[in-house]
């Protein structure tokens, strides 16, 4: 094992909390990855032209099949009276279901405007379940900015589904957290290898492959920002295996040791499984970082996914952290990165843009970490940045994935370099 | 309730934002939840704009909802005031915000800040983005434009420019430079461009230019009662209409509309032999209907299209589009839905679409070149090169865009002549294009399905989403196509496929034939000769 922890990490670090304007995305935009995960899942948003809008941003403006999700948007007439809105939500709902058959999961997702007016979608959910089942299972969650940020409308999605899944008492290992194909099949062959199994994914990729759970389910979390599918499964018996994200090489071989020593793994075994991955990790990491190290970095709050991120930038990338921005830190669930994560950077929590910009412009670092609305304005600045987003949108996790992981953070900076080689020509 | 899955216009809000970012000097607090903030990329990744929009937003929580957010909204509009220092500022509520009911306008005033604060109400769940400009520039001038003394030179404001406008950048310098040429010079253009000092002074204008009556008419007709400004009808589009512009400009200033034209290509490149495959063709138009009117007019009389159709999706310019639609011989669309424009295009089989990005998707699908003359448009659609569609260098611009998605002339015999050969068949494409869709059969086999592929903000839309293959022959009403006519239709180059498809339907379906053979096929061929 390699987690040699520095004399103090940052867990017991004082957490800067900050309240104004966060230039953040809120919870709908998980829908874009959510709706490719799940083949036979619908996403449809009750909410304003702002909310279709939105996703549409999100999604580039090109998707261009005929998308699975969607927004029934309000009207005048929906805000005068509830009754109606909820009749008129039935009729679409069951237009859509006619029109799309191989809809086997439909997901009511709540926005801004639906929580205010307090439109009640999780009683939709049932009446329009009982009148669809069982063709169609109908689920609730909230995206709203007002209650979500970003990745937490994957976590509101996932755990929305917890307490329907069906009871079990096997002794079963569950995967939560969507990745790519290609990167839960690398997953799953690593811990097949290792003898562990059977392993259950949530979410599934079909609405039949749904996992069951129960008091001998023990789950392990892809993404940080799960705290409340975390909760929803400890309600229901589930047994979470705290560790390290499995990012790097490090935090995968933590992520997988924590399952292996849970199933009573081998050393040798795991040692036999894990070395050749590890080694062309380090192999792509080392490549890949010549441009990292010795160079700072600074998070703006997105993903949540900052601080397992700078904890793999500061130990296998060689980079100093100055500040990592959060918009929620659950420490239950990064407690681990938090532990390895050299002491330093300030951890912050929430966001203050204008303050933060001041705080990013007067430490000047080499590599900016921020969301899509921060990043040309930083970069006309003379900032090299990384739009967050991308580390959603990209497979990052496990070993296969560390040198292009690595990657996204030294392109920028190359490319910096580059542009600046041809100026002085 | 209605469902929409992709949207032509933002909310009003966003068309705010448009004139707030188009102009300095001016601020935007918007009262607004977290999430709204999206809106920024919309100018900082698809325009590339180098700063932030100048918008604050009051990000309030649901826990807020219980308290205060009124005082939220009264403390983000002071620090905004303190920290960037607008000439003035401009208040109003997203749709969220519309709905706690908490007069942004009236908690400004009682800021008592010493600028004009200038209150918006726009109507999130009965508007949408073209009106939000449209009003918000209107508030701005009304608010601050007063009657004054003329400039001794004649001069002439240019309205309706806004960020994230189709070409407006291009537009608006290629327009001053005509003007130019008529000895006219522009006092203010705005709102992109201007500061509310600007705006301030645009009453000594001799008269107004309305580049886009989507985001300006309101306040060209403002302008016009309160300054007694006369204002342009005519949207210089095309070579025709720049020609009828210079001579509505040289009625309202008495100035000859003769300037020099040797710059114009259009014209040479329209009539040049090269041309001549270009007579006739197919072409259906939506987008916004200044646009859309505007590229009905080229197509029919300056490049020798056949326009089959037309429409737009803002309803508040259907009069004038049902009107010109009615002067080509073709029932209107007037929808934001796109699959009803989707379903109107599979309907007619054009050869060649003008519209939006979201035609351009619905051209990949089909199968339809398409070219971009109106928003929504994307990244690709902000050219780094001066790329205007107004005035004579416009109509050059035009010209090559519309043709570039199309088949070059010679080509299209060498595809017709060897059908099946190796290099010159269907699955090849255009010559001059790089990149050629791939199937769907492969795209499945590839499994390209985890959350990497569908997003990718930079990329052609060339390279997204999944490329499908329309079946030659598709299921359409009663007529069934026998074996043989299928194969001979497969045949048939990619690109007049669908018109001979449909064609032969139709000459089927007026026969009362239910079964088409190889010789329905070419009798209707000979039918529809021309």
């Amino acid at each position: 094992m390699s987690l040699d922890l520095p004399s103090t990490g940052c867990r017991s670090t004082p957490v800067l909390k900050e309240r104004g304007q966060r230039e953040v995305f809120c919870g709908l935009t998980g829908i874009i990855w959510l709706h490719r995960k799940m083949q036979d899942a619908f996403f449809l948003v009750v909410g304003s032209r702002t909310c279709a809008h939105l996703l549409q941003a999100a999604a580039g403006v090109m998707i261009f099949a005929e998308p699975r999700f969607g927004t029934a948007i309000l009207e005048e007439k929906d805000l005068a009276g509830l009754a109606d809105a909820n009749a008129e939500l039935d009729r679409e709902v069951a237009r859509l279901l006619a029109r799309r058959p191989d809809i086997k999961q439909l997901f009511l997702v709540g926005s801004c405007p639906s929580e205010v007016i307090k439109l009640d979608l999780a009683r939709a959910a049932e009446r329009l379940s009982s009148v669809h089942s069982p063709h169609v299972r109908v689920y609730n969650y909230s995206g709203s900015g007002i209650e979500t940020t970003f990745t937490q409308g994957e976590d509101a999605c996932l755990a929305a589904m917890v307490p329907t899944l069906p009871a079990s008492t096997a002794r079963e290992l569950l995967i939560v957290g969507a990745m790519p194909d290609v990167v839960e099949d690398q997953c799953l062959s690593l811990l097949t290898a290792m003898g562990i199994g059977p392993v259950r994914m949530l979410p599934a990729r079909r609405a039949g492959d749904l996992p069951a759970v129960g008091a001998n389910t023990v789950f392990a979390l892809v993404q940080p920002f799960l705290g409340d599918t975390h909760a929803a499964l400890t309600r229901r018996g589930a047994r979470h295996l705290a560790a390290p994200f499995p990012f790097g090489e490090e935090g995968t071989t933590a992520w997988l040791r924590a399952i292996a020593d849970e199933f009573g793994v081998s050393r040798d075994l795991f040692e036999q499984v894990t070395a050749a991955p590890r080694a062309r990790a380090l192999k792509a990491i080392a490549t890949q970082s010549q441009e990292l190290r010795g160079k700072s970095v600074f998070f703006f709050p997105d993903s949540q996914l900052e601080i397992p991120l700078a904890r793999f930038l500061t130990r296998e990338c060689g980079m100093t952290a100055i500040e990592v921005g959060t918009p929620y830190l659950h420490e239950g669930l990064v407690g681990p990165d938090l532990d390895l994560l050299p002491q330093g950077p300030v951890i912050s929590e929430g966001q203050d843009v204008e303050k933060q910009l001041d705080r990013q412009r007067a430490a000047r670092p080499d590599l900016t970490v921020c969301g899509l609305g921060l990043a040309n304005p930083l970069e006309a600045e003379g900032f090299s940045t990384k739009w967050a987003i991308e580390l959603v949108f990209t497979p990052v996790h496990f070993y296969e994935q560390a040198g292009d992981l690595a990657g996204l953070f030294s392109r920028p900076l190359r490319r910096r370099a580059l542009l600046n080689k041809e100026a002085a020509e | 309730m209605k469902l929409t899955l992709w949207t032509y216009e933002g909310p009003p809000h966003v068309g705010a934002m448009r004139v707030a970012t188009g102009m300095k000097g001016l601020h935007y607090v918007l009262h607004a939840p977290q999430g709204d903030t999206y809106a920024d990329l919309l100018f900082t990744m698809i325009e590339r704009r180098n700063h932030r929009p100048p918008v604050t937003f009051t990000t309030f929580q649901a826990r807020d909802l219980g308290g205060d957010t009124a005082n939220l909204f009264k403390d983000s509009a002071r620090d905004a005031y303190a920290r960037f220092q607008p000439q003035a500022m401009i208040v109003g509520a997203s749709c969220t915000a519309e709905l706690i009911q908490d007069d942004p306008g009236g908690l400004a005033e009682a800021l008592g800040l010493p600028i004009p604060v200038i209150p918006l109400d726009l109507p999130s769940y009965q508007r949408k983005e073209n009106f939000g400009a449209d009003e918000t520039f209107f508030q701005i001038v009304k608010a601050l434009a007063k009657p004054m003394p003329r400039t001794d030179a004649i001069t002439c404001n240019l309205l309706g420019a806004t960020a994230l406008g189709f070409r407006h950048r291009d537009d608006v310098a290629e327009v001053t430079r005509l003007l130019g040429l008529m000895g006219i010079a522009v006092n203010v253009a705005a709102p992109m461009g201007s500061t509310p000092a600007d705006i301030a002074r645009m009453g000594q204008a001799h008269f107004n230019v309305l580049l886009y009556p989507e985001t300006g008419e309101t306040a060209a007709r403002h302008l016009e009662r309160a300054c007694g400004q006369p204002y342009t009808k005519v949207v210089p589009i095309g070579v025709g209409a720049t020609r009828d512009f210079l001579h509505e400009v040289s009625g309202i200033t008495g100035i000859s509309a003769k300037v020099d034209e040797s710059g114009l290509r259009l014209p040479w490149w329209s009539a040049s032999v090269d041309s001549t495959y270009l007579t006739g063709k197919r072409v259906y138009i939506f987008g916004d209907a200044t646009h859309v009117m505007a590229a009905a007019r080229i197509a029919a009389t300056e490049i020798g299209f056949e326009v089959v159709g037309m429409g737009c999706f803002n309803r508040e310019f259907a009069r004038p589009l049902r009107a010109a639609a009615k002067a080509y011989g073709v029932e209107p669309l007037i929808t934001d839905d796109y699959l009803e424009v989707e379903a109107e295009i599979a309907r007619l089989q054009p050869e060649l679409i003008l519209g939006t990005q979201m035609e351009r998707h619905i051209g990949k699908r089909l199968g339809i070149p398409c070219a971009v003359i109106s928003s929504p448009v994307h990244v690709q659609d902000f050219p780094a090169r001066y790329s205007p569609q107004m005035g004579f260098e416009g109509a050059n611009v035009i010209f090559d865009t519309w043709i570039h998605p199309l088949v070059m002339g010679l080509e299209e015999h060498l595809l017709t002549m060897f059908r099946e050969d190796f290099e010159f068949h269907d699955d090849a494409g255009a010559s001059h294009h790089g990149a050629k869709a791939v199937s769907r059969v492969e795209a499945e086999e590839l499994g390209v399905s985890h959350p990497q592929t569908p997003v990718g903000y930079l990329k052609t839309d060339e390279d997204m989403g999944e490329a499908r293959e329309i079946p030659v022959v598709t299921p359409s009403g009663e007529v069934v196509w026998l074996p043989d006519a299928e194969r001979e239709l497969k045949k048939i180059p990619f690109f007049v496929r669908g018109k001979a498809k449909r064609n032969t339907e139709k000459y089927a379906a007026d026969r009362g034939v239910t079964r088409i053979s190889v010789g329905t096929l070419y009798e209707a061929k000979a039918h529809y000769a021309r």
